[in-house]
């Protein structure tokens, strides 16, 4: 069975004049996390917008190379950029659930999708809640503002969103780094159970956390793809000198 | 709140506990291989020996990506170190068990030199050790661990007595010498396989209590 979800060959970005990525080469597995790590600037970031497409809402920028999702370039004229935000979901650095109820913040995307059935709704934010750990927590107060809620509730609110139009891929830009040390505990068991279900790529500042979550790792340095491999050879016998410098905080 | 990380050190004390019972299985088989002159149970300890060195790899590798990936803390890591300690020592009771089994096959070559009375005992008592110590292990009983280590004076005992037995054996008649040697050789193996249940005790109070209970008496 062909497990690839994303392939992308000979991937090349710019900024304007200023290029953010070379030549990068990258399979991105099924219900597998795939991390990107590396110093500020590298790229890591740029190549997980370019998965769905993130990027074409900045200005002047322009992509080479070619990104297939299922063998169907990402980047070709008629693709629906919405269905493929839809299929491909994100969860930003910090949390930004909507001015609305807790249970709206979940309806939001079902509504668009025509799911307008009370039972229906009620069904599909109850299990996107459970899914993302937090059920137990707001089951009670499912009409109160999304607002009241913790940093790592809103979060994992903004996971549970992500997760309600069941897109196949999540997309996660530094999903902790604005937790505290026991919310970023629970978004990284959150991280491991829902990769059963759903391909995980996510950019993490914090090595640690790559290690701890995911099963595949790249690390990007100055834009380019230095090493790519299973999480645990890249943290237990990297096969690149700079790959060693870096996970042993020698560098970068 | 179980952890993710939880589940993989259950993983490996099961691993452990696996090798555990091979090498038991392993010590059980060379003994009954020495006392009933039975060859084909003295190669199967060879075959056991060979599932020892594996499992003792796989421990760890598990428990050097777990230390890499995990970052352990406290009792999480005193857990992977000894855990990586204790497949060390029962790999060696395996290979302790290898060297009694084969002294068995070349006894079987020759008529007995005598019944074989301390031996039996001294294989029972560090057996004995030796399933204890898992139980402390298992059951996270340090105060057991404490009690194996006293009983290994008890066994170099024995091991002395076997040896001054069968040295008197070898002056009073050479015709002996060689069968002396090869039972002094199962006790003295037998002696080891104390030492390493008593280290496999040490590491399991150092688990428990975090306390380095090693080179007290020394």
């Amino acid at each position: 069975m062909d497990n690839t979800v994303f392939e992308l060959t000979k991937l090349n970005f710019w900024y304007g004049p200023s290029q953010a990525l070379y030549d990068v080469d990258v399979t991105i597995r099924r219900n597998q996390n795939t991390a990107l790590i590396g110093p500020s600037g590298c790229g890591k970031s740029t190549l997980l917008r370019c998965l769905n497409r993130m990027n074409d809402l900045i200005e002047r920028t322009r992509v080479q190379g070619s990104i297939m999702l299922h063998g169907q370039d990402v980047y070709a004229p008629e693709v629906d950029v919405i269905e493929l935000r839809k299929r491909v979901g994100m969860v930003f650095q910090k949390s930004n659930p909507f001015p609305k109820s807790i249970a709206d913040n979940i309806a939001y995307g079902l509504r668009i999708q025509g799911v307008t059935a009370k039972g229906e709704l009620s069904d599909r934010i109850e299990a996107s809640l459970r899914k993302a750990a937090l059920w137990d927590e707001v089951k009670d107060r499912l009409q109160e503002s999304a607002m009241a809620l913790s940093g790592g509730q809103q979060q994992r609110l903004c996971i549970a969103r992500a997760i309600a139009v069941e897109p196949e891929v999540l997309l996660m830009d530094e999903p902790c780094s604005a937790l505290d040390p026991v919310a970023t505990a629970k978004i990284e068991e959150l991280i491991q159970d829902l990769k059963k279900e759903y391909t995980i790529v996510i950019v993490t500042h914090n090595m640690q956390q790559a290690a701890r979550v995911s099963d595949y790792t790249a690390f990007f340095y100055l834009g380019k793809l230095v090493e790519f491999d299973a999480t645990t050879k890249i943290f237990t016998n990297p096969a690149n000198k700079q790959t060693e410098d870096y996970v042993t905080g020698r560098f970068g | 709140m179980e952890l993710h990380f939880d589940q993989e050190l259950g993983q490996l004390k099961e691993m452990l506990l696996r090798m555990a019972a091979v090498a038991e299985q392993s010590v059980a088989d060379a003994l009954k291989a020495l006392v009933e002159r039975n060859e084909e149970l003295a190669r199967k300890v060879d075959t056991e020996d060979a599932q020892l060195d594996r499992m003792e790899m796989d421990v760890d590798r598990v428990g050097i990506e777990l230390i890499a990936l995990r970052q352990p803390k406290a009792s999480d890591l005193r857990f992977i170190i000894v855990a990586m300690k204790i497949a060390t020592e029962l790999e060696r009771i395996g290979d302790q068990a290898v060297s009694i089994a084969h002294r068995a096959c070349e006894l079987t070559q020759e008529p007995p030199l005598k019944p074989l009375v301390d031996i039996p005992q001294m294989a029972a008592l560090v057996q004995k050790m030796t399933h204890d110590v898992l139980d402390a292990f298992v059951y996270a009983k340090p105060e057991l661990a404490r009690e194996v280590i006293a009983h290994d004076n008890a066994v170099d005992q024995l091991n002395e007595q076997v040896r001054r037995e069968l040295t008197s054996f070898m002056i009073e008649d050479p015709q002996t010498i060689s069968r002396a040697l090869n039972l002094m050789t199962v006790a003295r193996k037998l002696e080891r396989i104390g030492d390493h249940a008593t280290n496999l005790a040490e590491g399991i109070v150092y688990l428990y209590e975090a306390r380095d209970i090693r080179h007290q008496n020394e």
